[in-house]
């Protein structure tokens, strides 16, 4: 019981360091595309964590798995989203 | 630990209340606006109100703020800065919002405690209706008419939406796609819509005994239909399209049907035979979802845009 807590704590803790760094990054960085890199670290690699993290609290098989897929959802549309921006971005001023 | 999250919440709400209303731009507001939705959803959540928390991200945080961002592109387009309103216009604006809020400050505080309630009462008739969910018996048992005339009103506000069609073009279809479609854009309008097709049929099935249900599987619908007609891999329909103004009529017609059937099997409008209670209302739920979804859908998509080609 208690092993399976801490894991949950370590894994949800490193998940919500990485949500904060996104964060400072986005309001931190200089321009849209930095911005950008920040916020795709805490949207796959951050929430990747918290979701792992609470796959131990699971009750069912079925949970997890629709964590799983909450997980993999918000990649896609997080991925999405940053190309459609990013595009945006860069059809608005050709730069180098 | 838990009252710091909920304080926390309650401040992020009335801070971007705050933002909404005080924003300088339109677009920004809407911004937040959508914020908005999505962390009052969360406070629903908190109350333990999961089928209200779905609803208002559904509704409140994705239909609302795409309605009011194309509005909002539609109206830059038309007008280059606009006229804004008088200072005395906004004061009397502010005024009123102020005393709404007071004036249901003042009764929320008058309750008596605790305060009356009638979850007692629908608890006790959940079995008559053969659901697990009391506000699926709420919305479409006990309150039905409500709902019903909610529905409605969608239609209602839908043909409004198309009374805005110069007359040339009455009957026509609305225009969604851009000039140029983006490519992660077509790409995520193949990936997504089987994932969103199965989660809106889940919702909707499983509404009758947990959270979900028929409005908030019709958004996810309208979505999914969005995004393909966004990414132009299906066309805009027709306005005047037989099949599609009989789907947006579907929901509401076989409801008033079943409620018109309640006076032969019942004795009343819209109560059920207690025997065939639940595959009634499972059968309006899954019309009422497809027509919702449908009016949904064509809300966003405006009043027609384009000639008709008949």
């Amino acid at each position: 019981m208690a092993a399976t807590e801490a894991f949950t704590l370590v894994f949800v803790g490193a998940g919500a360091v990485l949500f904060l760094a996104g964060t400072l990054g986005l309001l931190r960085f200089p321009d849209t595309l930095s911005r950008l890199h920040a916020l795709s670290k805490a949207d796959n690699l951050g929430l990747g964590l918290v979701v792992v993290g609470l796959l131990p609290q699971c009750e069912s098989v079925t949970g997890a798995l629709k964590l799983v897929c909450v997980w993999l959802l918000a990649q896609l549309s997080a991925a999405t989203a940053s190309q459609l921006i990013a595009g945006a971005v860069y059809r608005r001023k050709p730069g180098p | 630990m838990s009252l710091l999250l909920d304080l926390a919440l309650v401040a992020w709400l009335l801070a971007l209340a705050l933002y909404v209303t005080s924003a300088r731009g339109d677009r920004d507001a809407i911004v937040a606006f959508i914020a908005f939705g999505l962390l009052l959803g969360l406070g629903w959540t908190r109350i333990a109100a999961l089928d209200v928390a779905l609803t208002e991200a559904a509704i409140g945080g994705g239909v609302t703020g795409m309605l009011l961002l194309r509005a909002e592109a539609h109206l830059r387009k038309r007008k280059p800065g606009g006229p804004s309103k008088g200072v005395v216009g906004k004061a009397v604006t502010a005024v009123a919002c102020v005393m709404v809020t007071v004036g249901l400050m003042l009764v929320v505080l008058a309750f008596p405690s605790p305060a009356p309630t009638l979850a007692p009462a629908a608890a006790a008739a959940l079995p008559a209706t053969g659901l697990g969910n009391p506000v699926t018996a709420v919305l479409l048992a006990y309150r039905a008419l409500d709902t019903l005339l909610e529905k409605v009103v969608l239609i209602l506000a839908l043909i409004g939406v198309w009374s805005l069609a110069p007359d040339g073009l009455w009957g026509g279809a609305p225009r969604l796609r851009p000039a140029l479609v983006p490519e992660p854009l077509a790409y995520l309008a193949q990936m997504l819509p089987p994932f969103g097709v199965l989660i809106a049929v889940y919702m909707c099935w499983v509404g009758a005994d947990a959270p979900g249900g028929t409005f908030q599987a019709g958004t996810v619908l309208a979505a999914m239909w969005l995004l393909v007609m966004l990414a132009g891999l299906s066309p805009e329909p027709e306005t005047r399209g037989k099949a599609l103004r009989l789907t947006l009529i579907a929901g509401p017609a076989l409801f008033v049907a079943i409620g018109f059937l309640g006076f032969a099997m019942a004795g009343g409008f819209l109560s059920y035979p207690e025997s065939i209670a639940k595959p009634l209302i499972v059968g309006i739920e899954a019309a009422l979802t497809l027509s919702i979804a449908a009016t949904l859908g064509l809300l966003v998509a405006g009043p027609a845009q384009m000639a008709s080609g008949r």
